[in-house]
């Protein structure tokens, strides 16, 4: 297959795909899930391949392939990557797989067919693609909005309680942003056709001499758009609402990747299109981004909901984003893309892990949960390398990624990236608090039924364990877990008064009727599927960790070439790649 | 004294005698015609008409003469327009056609004379007999439009108006089901539409004063010379105010939601389609051609309409609960958007700017998905007739997956979404606007499209979000006219949305006005 036509390549393969696992019969679910893996695994391959054949020392814009689209409006179906879209690209290529193996068995609410869901998933992907590989601004554009209808339906039909409010507010939002940034889009074209030949294409658009006032219009427009997607502070409200309605996949997909098309937004069209408007802003974006950091931790804190506070940790980590790309330096904006790319990892296994937890208790409370680690010990080491990584602890993946930001943004902004740096402690706050609050203590919570405890702790606490044991060594059990869950168990048990009597009734019935089979279903640790799902994050957050520099390799030149555009890079840090990769 | 007979080139009339021919035969048929067999060979008829009006207009693509003693101009926008009409014309005969859906086997009354509620009227509820007059009445509206978009003569012009509007007035009150519902939305229509041609007469009759000519060009001229004055203005806005009414432009709406839910469904996915196209190709050929160089006065005017009937349509459209209500507002608020491009017009006279083009093409866009979206709101049915309050379509695609599928294609046009033909026609005409300099506007456009997305995706919440109602609608299987029309106009919102570039282009070299 030729270079140019990958891209391509890695657009239509997952929209076909999408139409036959559409197109399947509603009976035929598992074989949709499995061409839906299939399908991924192709474009993961793709994304691979392209890697391969991007040569980071070369032209900005690699792959390129272009075809006249809409001629009447000078509208080119113009694919292309440079280092940071095409790290964009291989996230897209690991994540979506993991969330259809993640999605595998999950059972759709009423009357609704996984079968569309994992279309609607492979649709999504195609935009996806689409939107980072568009090196046209109209294009661009379209992906986009076209990308809301995917996610639209996949937290409307497959989410939680309140998905109708959520998705709408989703779509709402991002719809006006996204209408905002089309003016600005065609103001773009307007003032190019004032300057000559009225075009989309981003290379031309980028060599523009733009009036200042004009600048800060269109920058506005656009960046309305990339901070609601990203989101910033003031506009973020709808993200905590789709995160915590979506399914799992869903949300992987919503903080992991398509929030990046915010802050990908900024560095690719805010900076180099608008360089002055650009600088002018600055200040003002830094104060959002800083205000996110602090703002979002805290309120992640105080979240009981575990999906809401995961989500709020994405905005806070989305602060650090803004702020290393609004830093103007080399190393700051190499820091905020490698953020994108670990945060969807890492984050997406802390949305991942979290999901198989309230699989299990069929709750998002933090409160319904307590001790599991005793129970699942490799779902709770799971959870602990997730929450650790979102935390940016030396070794994993994030730490790299946070580390370069901060000293990449301080000697421009040191005030900022100051206060940035209380973010990190409580950072650690929010992260280990939920750790330890579901993990460790005393078993308890929905995943720890009270009664049978209550009636006699010996017996009724294996019942949590694996059926084996319970059936063969009902009284083996350790004392210390036992008197753990009695203890739980009666503080529940008298704050309902009469509930003893009753709980000591179905605590013997229970007995005799065989209980494990209806217990043990509640806590089991990691499946083999789940394990296969979280592992190559898990590998990925180590790897990333010690090694980053492949990445870096990839995303380095194409942010000098951006930062070199805004006029903004600090002579000397980066000369050999800026020079390679000028215009 | 001897008359002199105009120049008539038959050539250039074909489109509008193959449609006007049609309805008299029509007539005839009805006369003559044994009942028997009348509906499948007034179908026929008007079929042929339309769709041979519709060919006739692409053979004469390229033309531009001014014929008929001057009276009318055919033209490339005239012709694009023309070919518009006479398709979606033909679409919506394929509505009234439709037999299936009806358990009474047509959407239409059986005798209109009957008073509704009287004995007679009940036996006749559940007769399998069907109105076939429907058929003349639509094809001469159709023809009345063609000739609106061409006529080269402010008195032509209302000749055709009193031609398209009159049978519109008369077939809006012919639903079998919630009669004087329907009979209030004619009496409605025709009151003030009444009105609204008394206003537009006026004004022609202010322009002549003014300008001692009715001819599109003598005033351009007179205008141009600076004759008349206050006059002339009085009788620009007079005229104007006429065609906005016709186009249903806020504030000069407040028929449309009444008459759209009154009238039978095919009829309102008629008038929704085809006279907004036929009122739009006027409005622009009266600015452009008659005024363009009196921007200065319409400009203002036209700004203010514009941002008035899409903040209008898009807020009230927030607050109905019926579906047919909620796409009148749809259209109200459409009819703004259409408006901020023909604020795109150059002010120069012949250099075609990108104005024109984009209304023409967000014309054909939006009248071939609201007239789907009617379409699919004929399919879906409670007891009593159509099911158009927004409760009953609650978990609709669990029903009917495919019905909730196209309705969404449609209202996901509607509300601009990219990848849709709403998309392409909204980019268009916003990026005239933006050109001309009239960005407030389109940013004001914009907002108010967001606005509109809301109540369009309400729809699709309920669809697919909700629950299903216990005793919810059934959803009809349509017969083949319905069929059809479903597929035409679901490719046509796709393709034009994907692949608009033969369409834009076409829409671009066809952008010419003679005059």
């Amino acid at each position: 297959m030729s270079d140019s036509l990958l891209l391509v390549a890695m657009v239509v393969v997952p929209a076909v795909g999408a139409a036959v696992v559409a197109g399947l019969p509603r009976e035929r679910t598992p074989l949709a899930r499995q061409v839906a893996l299939g399908v991924s695994l192709v474009v993961l391959v793709l994304a691979v391949l392209a890697t391969v054949a991007f040569d980071p020392d070369g032209d900005r814009f690699q792959l390129t392939s272009s075809v006249p689209w809409i001629p009447g409006f000078g509208v080119d179906f113009a694919l292309g990557v440079d280092g940071i879209a095409l790290v964009m690209l291989l996230l897209v290529g690991v994540l979506v797989p993991v969330v259809v193996l993640a999605s595998w068995d999950d059972t759709p609410p009423a009357r609704r067919s996984m079968r569309t869901f994992f279309a609607w998933l492979l649709l999504l992907e195609a935009c996806m693609v689409g939107v980072f590989a568009a090196t046209d601004v109209f294009l661009f554009y379209v992906f986009f909005e076209a990308m809301l209808v995917p996610m639209y339906f996949i937290v409307g039909s497959f989410g939680g309680p309140r998905r109708q409010y959520a998705a709408v507010k989703f779509f709402l939002y991002s719809l006006l942003g996204g209408l905002v940034m089309l003016a600005a889009v065609i103001g773009l074209y307007v003032v190019s056709a004032s300057a000559g030949e009225g075009t989309f294409a981003f290379e031309s658009l980028r060599q523009l001499d733009i009036d200042p006032d004009v600048q800060r219009l269109l920058f506005l427009g656009f960046f309305v758009a990339f901070a609601i997607k990203a989101p910033l502070v003031p506009l973020h409200t709808w993200l905590p609402d789709a995160g915590a309605e979506a399914p799992i996949g869903g949300a992987v997909l919503l903080v992991g990747v398509l929030d990046k098309v915010g802050t990908f937004g900024f560095l690719r069209y805010c900076l180099p299109l608008f360089p002055d408007a650009s600088r002018d802003f600055a200040p003002l974006v830094l104060v959002l981004a800083v205000a996110g950091v602090l703002y979002a931790a805290l309120l992640a804190m105080g979240q009981n909901d575990m999906k809401r506070l995961v989500s709020y940790t994405s905005i806070a980590h989305f602060g650090f984003i803004a702020l290393g790309v609004f830093a103007f330096t080399t190393e700051a904006a190499t820091g905020a893309v490698l953020y994108m790319v670990n945060h969807g990892i890492a984050t997406g296994l802390l949305f991942l892990v979290v999901g198989m937890l309230i699989a299990r208790g069929g709750s998002r409370l933090v409160g319904d949960y307590g001790g599991v680690a005793s129970r699942a010990p490799k779902l709770a080491g799971v959870f602990l390398v997730a929450g650790l990584a979102s935390l940016a602890l030396p070794g994993t993946n994030s730490f790299v990624s946070e580390f370069l930001v901060l000293i990449g943004s301080f000697p421009t902004r040191p005030v900022f990236t100051v206060l940035a740096t209380v973010g990190i402690i409580l950072a650690a706050l929010y992260v280990l608090l939920l750790y330890q609050r579901t993990m460790h203590g005393p078993p308890r919570g929905v995943l720890f039924p009270a009664d049978p405890a209550t009636a006699d702790p010996a017996t009724a606490d294996p019942a949590t364990a694996d059926p084996a044991t319970a059936d063969t060594s009902a009284a083996g059990e350790p004392a210390p877990a036992g008197g753990h869950g009695a203890t739980a168990a009666s503080a529940t048990a008298t704050g309902t008064g009469t509930a003893t009597g009753t709980a000591t009734a179905t605590g013997t019935a229970t007995l005799t009727e065989a209980p494990p089979a209806r217990t043990t279903t509640l806590l089991h640790d990691l499946t083999r599927r789940e394990t296969v799902v979280v592992a190559p994050l898990v590998a990925l957050i180590l790897v990333l960790g010690f090694y980053p520099q492949p990445l870096v390799r990839l995303i380095e030149p194409a942010v000098a070439a951006t930062m070199s555009d805004v006029g903004a890079d600090p002579a000397g840090t980066t000369p050999a790649t800026t020079e390679g990769t000028d215009r | 004294m001897t008359i002199e007979a105009p120049d008539l080139s038959l050539a250039a009339l074909a489109p509008l005698l193959f449609v006007f021919g049609a309805a008299c035969i029509g007539v005839l048929v009805e006369a003559f015609g044994p009942r028997d067999s009348r509906h499948p060979v007034q179908v026929a008829v008007a079929l042929v008409g339309t769709l041979g009006g519709l060919v006739t207009t692409v053979l004469l693509a390229g033309t531009r003469e001014v014929t008929a003693g001057g009276a009318l101009a055919v033209d490339g926008a005239g012709l694009f327009l023309q070919a518009t009409i006479a398709g979606l014309g033909a679409l919506s005969l394929l509505l009234f056609a439709e037999r299936n859906l009806d358990p009474a086997r047509s959407a239409f009354v059986v005798s209109a004379a009957v008073p509704a509620g009287s004995v007679r009227d009940r036996e006749l509820l559940t007769v399998q007999r069907v109105q076939t007059e429907v058929y003349p009445l639509a094809t001469f509206a159709i023809g009345g439009m063609m000739l609106f978009v061409t006529a080269n003569d402010l008195l032509v012009m209302f000749v055709a108006l009193e031609v398209l509007s009159l049978p519109l007035y008369l077939i809006s009150g012919l639903a079998r089901r919630r009669r004087l519902l329907s009979q209030e939305a004619a009496v409605k229509y025709f009151l003030l539409g009444s009105f609204a041609s008394a206003f537009f007469l006026y004004g022609v009759a202010l322009v002549y004063g003014a300008t001692g000519t009715v001819r599109l060009a003598g005033v351009r001229e007179a205008v141009a010379g600076a004759e008349g004055g206050t006059l002339v203005v009085l009788g620009l806005a007079l005229l104007v105010v006429g065609l906005l009414f016709k186009a249903s432009v806020a504030p000069f709406h407040t028929w449309t939601p009444d008459v759209y839910q009154g009238a039978p469904t095919p009829v309102t996915a008629f008038m929704a389609a085809c006279t907004k196209v036929a009122a739009f190709g006027a409005i622009l050929r009266l600015l452009y051609v008659a005024f363009g160089t009196e921007e200065w006065t319409w400009r203002p005017l036209v700004y203010g309409v514009a941002i008035v009937s899409m903040v209008i349509g898009a807020v009230l459209g927030l607050t109905q609960t019926d579906l047919k209500r909620m796409l009148a507002y749809s259209s109200v608020a459409h009819a703004g958007f259409l408006l901020t491009g023909v604020l795109g017009l150059p002010a120069t006279g012949d250099a075609a700017g990108s104005g024109l083009p984009a209304v023409m093409f967000y014309l054909l866009a939006y009248g071939l998905t609201t007239l789907g979206a009617f379409a699919v709101l004929t399919l879906v049915r409670s007891g009593e007739g159509e099911a158009t309050h927004l409760s009953q379509w609650a978990g609709l695609a669990q029903r009917s997956p495919l019905t909730a599928a196209v309705m969404s294609l449609f209202l996901l046009a509607l509300a601009g979404i990219p990848l849709t033909s709403g998309f392409t026609g909204k980019f268009a005409v916003f990026r005239a606007a933006i050109e001309d300099g009239a960005w407030p506007l389109a940013l004001v456009a914009l907002l108010a499209s967001a606005v509109a997305a809301f109540f369009y995706l309400r729809v699709i919440v309920l669809m697919y979000f909700s629950e299903p109602a216990v005793d919810g609608p059934t959803v009809g299987v349509p017969g083949l006219p319905t069929t059809i029309v479903l597929a035409v106009t679901a490719a046509a919102t796709l393709l034009l949305g994907i692949v608009p570039g033969a369409v834009l282009g076409l829409a671009d070299r066809a952008a010419i006005f003679v005059g």
